[in-house]
């Protein structure tokens, strides 16, 4: 079994347009900008991102954003304000939900649980409806959220919350080995766990490639099971190369 | 009337306010903003353990140039250290924290707050929607502590009766700590637990929008 591949073009090439993704990342940290940035060199339309950001820069899922390249986005900050004014004009949907909320439906859809209870955003306008979702060219809601199905358990009212499968999911490792087992480094593992989970196919890019076995078995965050793609990152790591704290 | 900068606490001095209340042993989440002050004017001897939604357990203060890491942020992706005995885990587990009643305080910050404790924060009309955690945060947490201007730029109250902003959370907020004091939600009131030095009762009032109940007994 071997899930490393060479070409990034070539592997991400099968990623119709129209798909959706789960992407990794919070803000930078952990983000996959190279697997990003090769969906733009393909010139992949009509995406639905299913991330917790829209991008804090014109960088990763900000990039796929600024060149327009959203039909939808599902997350919990999408500040971005390149993204906001796509929205107002009519050009993207949002999905908007509690981060919670969205880290669940995405471990949810790789567990096998169609849909779950939680108290998160009961009342809200968030899980009323009462949030719009796309508005038209001329800045008229033309479509609000869904409404959520409401049960009350130990006297609380909890809200029915979908799993978010997707077809793909980009994560963004620190490292893997060619079986696909993954660790990440401190606070970059955050939405790649439940991205990976979510996607029905998984691509990464690792910042080191290592020998199967380099990845003591306690040490694997994300078994290969859930992988099948591997590629090598040449996004460099951002951060200070030599932080106090890195044991490895 | 707005309030005179020069009225009540600081950023800084309310900062280190709710600090002075966060009891020793606690799991604290932070909100963007002040709360993320906190940390670093805990008092001497205090071991509180800082939570980050971006899943991170025993966060410490602001890195020094030589210390920053890309992979360790806070929720308001500004570069952060982490203590001895810090965990990292991914957003759903971190979550699971947040939800399942393990965390004693989330501090947050506020666009309206009411007596019956509801709170607004996520989003107001012309700005970006931000709810990232805020509504995990407030179902989970057993403790909702408020940090916020006594009012808006405007100068309008931001303690008010009811909420006209959309709703984080209904009946969450168990404290707020305001630029002219410390209060409590208590249901038809604000109890005025404490008032910042130099202001008065009639400041107070003036300033919020429901009924405020003083310490000494005062309405």
């Amino acid at each position: 079994m071997d899930k490393i591949r060479t070409d990034v073009l070539e592997m991400l090439s099968i990623v119709p347009d129209g798909a959706s993704l789960a992407v990794g990342g919070f803000g930078l940290t952990g983000a996959p900008i190279m697997l990003c940035d090769a969906l733009c060199e393909l010139d992949k339309r009509d995406l639905h991102i299913v991330a917790n950001n829209a991008g804090i820069d014109p960088t990763g899922v900000g990039r796929l954003a600024q060149e327009g390249r959203l039909r939808k986005f599902t997350g919990s900050f999408p500040s971005n304000k390149n993204f906001f004014s796509l929205f107002h004009e009519g050009r993207v949907e949002l999905e908007l939900v509690p981060q919670g909320t969205l880290a669940e439906r995405m471990r949810a859809a790789g567990a096998g649980i169609p849909a779950f209870y939680t108290p998160t955003g009961a009342g809200t306008d968030l899980a009323t409806g009462n949030y719009p979702a796309r508005y038209d060219s001329d800045g008229n809601v033309v479509q609000w959220l869904e409404p959520k199905d409401v049960r009350v358990f130990n006297g609380r009212p909890c809200v029915l919350e979908t799993a978010l499968a997707c077809d793909f999911a980009l994560v963004k490792a620190h490292r893997a080995d060619r079986l696909g087992n993954l660790a990440f480094r401190l606070g970059s593992r955050n939405f790649n766990v439940p991205a990976a989970m979510a996607g029905a196919v998984t691509f990464v890019e690792a910042q080191n490639i290592v020998e199967v076995g380099a990845i003591e078995p306690d040490a694997v965050h994300l078994p290969g099971v859930f992988v099948q793609h591997v590629i090598q990152s040449t996004g460099g790591w951002v951060g200070n190369p030599n932080p106090p704290g890195a044991s490895w | 009337m707005s309030v005179d900068e020069r009225i009540g606490w600081s950023r800084d001095g309310l900062a280190q306010r709710a600090a002075d209340d966060v009891p020793d042993g606690a799991y604290v989440n932070l909100g963007i903003g002040i709360p993320m002050m906190i940390p670093s004017r805990l008092p001497e001897g205090r071991e509180v353990w800082f939570h980050t939604e971006n899943g991170i357990l025993g966060l410490g203060g602001v890195p020094e140039p030589d210390q920053i890491d890309l992979d360790v942020q806070n929720a308001g992706k500004e570069y952060a250290t982490m203590v001895e005995g810090a965990s990292t885990f991914d957003s759903s587990l971190s979550f699971a924290i947040v939800r399942g009643g393990h965390l004693d305080i989330a501090v947050l910050g506020g666009m309206q707050v009411t007596p019956s404790g509801d709170l607004a924060n996520w989003t107001a009309p012309g700005r970006t929607p931000g709810v990232g955690g805020a509504m995990d945060l407030v179902t989970g947490a057993k403790q909702v502590w408020v940090v916020l201007d006594h009012t808006d730029r405007a100068g309008k109250a931001k303690l008010m009766r009811r909420c006209t902003l959309p709703l984080t959370g209904a009946r969450c907020v168990t404290r707020i700590y305001s630029t002219l004091g410390v209060f409590e939600p208590a249901g038809a009131h604000f109890d005025c637990l404490e008032l910042a030095p130099g202001v008065d009762e009639q400041t107070v009032r003036g300033l919020t929008d429901a009924e405020v109940v003083f310490a000494g007994g005062g309405r």
